[in-house]
């Protein structure tokens, strides 16, 4: 399968399902735009609701190839794009006691690549799903220079000149909202808020996701997440993310295990796990 | 008619300006945009009727350095004809002593000087330093329109002084660092045979801090609440990373509805946005919403300034209990209370009380001077 075989929003939603990424329709549609679009595709929404999942599901059912860059605070194009082996270089210079000219050094042998480069580098058969993940956590100078690359898939290195992607890879952006995104930025790509999954939905992921799971553990789980994300006065909400630990707790504990005592897998902050065993809020389930 | 004749005599003199720039341009000197915009004003502020005054005033301002004036020369001649200024005859003569110096542009006022009215008091006008003087420790509650206006821009230049943080990206110093320069020491060696002579080094960079400023806009801060607000469309719009929120009964964000350069469209959609203006305070549940809904981008590094007086009709626990996670989550929080000038202040609100062992500061927020300890405090952060 590759990605032109993502041709509507049934087969994305194929695509992500076989790699155990059960998407509602919003999802699906967003991911099948993504492709036929050739358009960046920014994903955000609440912590483990899965959005770093979506390209990782797209480039296994695809057979792309994942390159993700990690942001983070001070990221520059050095972490990016590329770098130079400094540390090499100066031993090749010292080795050729200053023989070396500056085209030598400054040649694809010293050149360090980071994960944008090498998604612009991928040959003209190979499909890449690029994983921008957590942008909000770069800075703005970051930003432009990321609402560039997007625009033309190309990079210039002084050294080297300009490279241009062969073909452009289908872009995903996450996002956790720490920050708001420049506008340009957000022009410049396609948009979708990941909702927590419906009740149903998340039975399925929770039996596709985690094997041997039954019924019971499944139902158990489900509910009691719903409750504590209905509940609405905690700090954290759990995320799809902590169903499945949970599921797996239960799984490990046995079927009727107490939630309470478990209460520690889905909540991390102490003020919400006492007023949850206060006020009884998973009481009966 | 008459006007008729003016407009186009006045097109007739953009025609020439323009040319002159041209032929300047033409010769390589840099007369752009900004330096006809100038030039006009320059025509405006000397006497037309002398050539030479005009001559004189645009050469001012179309120069920018030595060789200009050559140019200028020439260009003037053959747009204006006349034969004044004989084509050969140097220009510096008339320069006299100076002719070495590179000229700088003269500063020409956009307008005339208004005309003395003699019939009006010649009462003393203070001077504007001591006007500011005057109102910086003014209480924002006995302000009168004139004085919001004047206020408006020391607001602005306030809320540019900001907390500032070292950032994980680095860049290039002077002073020995803690992280070498790599690229710039196999640069360098290059010069010197491969040897490694010259050390450089990177120092982090700085950048600022977020800042989340929350504004009380109940019925008991509504004599401040107005110019409380302006600084928070100046902080929201002077820099990055400022979050910006109103509460009464509930909280609103309203970040996006100060920015924008347009002052007045920003308070306009502020005011909209936020529909508890001038009602009841429910402190804790505000600061609630906040933890709860906005957590991100408070939490991690960001200055939180709550602006409030501290009237709470809410539950004093709920305000301590999320007020004390807010201290857990921010930086730094500052509490700006307008009545905490007044002298014989005590911090005897139950909200108050419950909030005081959380805050980093307490600060009067009732005047300019009040905010300028802000900026000196944000600044020190």
């Amino acid at each position: 399968m590759s990605l032109t075989y993502v041709g509507s929003v049934e087969e994305a939603s194929e695509a992500l399902a076989s790699q155990g990424y059960l998407a509602d329709r919003p999802v699906a549609l967003a991911v099948h735009l993504a492709v036929a679009l050739e358009q960046p595709l920014l994903l955000e929404g609440e912590a483990g609701v899965g959005k770093t999942e979506v390209a990782r599901a797209l480039a296994g059912a695809t057979g792309a190839r994942l390159i993700r860059l990690q942001c983070h605070e001070g990221i520059d194009l050095h972490h990016a794009v590329y770098d130079w082996d400094y540390p090499r270089q100066l031993l090749a210079l010292r080795a050729a006691e200053g023989g070396v000219n500056e085209g030598e050094l400054f040649s694809r042998r010293f050149l360090l690549r980071r994960p944008l480069l090498d998604a612009l580098e991928a040959g003209a058969d190979e499909s890449v799903v690029l994983l921008i993940d957590e942008i909000d956590r770069a800075d703005d100078e970051f930003e432009a220079f990321l609402l560039e690359f997007l625009a033309d898939f190309a990079v210039t290195i002084p050294e080297l000149g300009t490279i241009t992607a062969a073909r452009r890879p289908v872009v995903i952006l996450t996002s956790n909202r720490t920050r708001e995104l420049h506008d340009a930025l957000k022009r410049r790509c396609l948009y979708h808020w990941i909702d927590y999954p419906s009740a149903e939905l998340e039975r399925a992921i929770v039996h596709a996701r985690v094997p041997g799971v039954s019924e019971t553990i499944a139902n158990r789980v489900v509910t009691a997440v719903g409750r504590l994300r209905e509940h609405g006065d905690l700090y954290k909400l759990p995320g799809v993310g902590e169903t499945l630990v949970w599921a797996r707790a239960l799984l490990a504990l046995g079927e009727d295990a107490d939630l309470d005592e478990t209460l520690g897998v889905a909540l991390k902050v102490h003020e919400d796990v006492e007023r949850v065993r206060q006020r009884g809020v998973l009481d009966g389930v | 008619m008459a006007s008729e004749t003016l407009t186009e005599l006045g097109d007739a003199v953009s025609d020439q300006l323009a040319a002159v720039a041209a032929r300047m341009r033409d010769q390589g000197s840099r007369a752009g945009v900004g330096e006809l915009l100038a030039a006009h004003r320059a025509l405006e502020a000397v006497d037309c009727t002398s050539r030479e005054d005009a001559r004189l005033a645009l050469r001012a301002v179309l120069c920018s350095e030595r060789g200009d004036l050559v140019k200028f020369e020439m260009a003037f001649h053959a747009v204006f004809g006349d034969a004044h200024v004989p084509l050969g005859a140097n220009p510096f003569d008339e320069l006299e002593g100076i002719p070495q110096e590179v000229l700088p542009h003269a500063g020409i006022p956009s307008a005339a000087p208004p005309m003395a009215d003699a019939q009006s008091d010649p009462t003393a006008v203070p001077a504007a330093w001591s006007d500011v003087e005057l109102l910086r420790h003014k209480d924002f509650a006995t302000y009168t329109d004139m004085e919001m206006v004047v206020a408006r821009e020391l607001i602005a230049r306030l809320a540019r002084r900001s907390p500032m943080r070292l950032s994980r990206r680095t860049r290039p110093s002077r002073r020995r660092g803690h992280t070498p320069d790599l690229r710039r020491m196999v640069r360098g060696s290059l010069r010197t045979g491969g040897e490694p002579v010259d050390r450089a080094w990177r120092a982090p960079s700085r950048r600022p801090r977020p800042l989340v400023l929350v504004l009380d806009v109940s019925g008991s801060m509504t004599p401040y609440a107005r110019m409380l607000l302006q600084y928070l469309h100046a902080s929201v719009s002077a820099r990055r990373r400022v979050e910006a929120f109103a509460f009464g009964t509930r909280l609103t964000r309203i970040t996006h509805e100060l920015g924008g350069r347009d002052h007045d469209r920003a308070l306009e959609r502020a005011a909209e946005a936020v529909t508890d203006f001038s009602g009841g305070t429910r402190i804790g549940a505000a600061l609630a919403s906040l933890n709860r809904d906005h957590g991100r981008r408070v939490g991690r590094g960001a200055v939180v300034v709550i602006l409030s007086d501290g009237w709470d009709r809410g539950d004093p626990e709920l305000l301590g209990a999320e007020i004390a996670r807010l201290r857990r989550s921010a930086h730094r929080l500052v509490w700006l209370n307008p009545l905490a000038a007044h002298p014989e202040f005590a911090p005897l609100t139950r909200g108050m009380r419950a909030a005081i062992p959380h805050t980093d500061e307490l600060l009067a927020g009732n005047s300019l001077a009040s905010l300028e300890q802000l900026a000196v405090i944000l600044e020190e952060i």
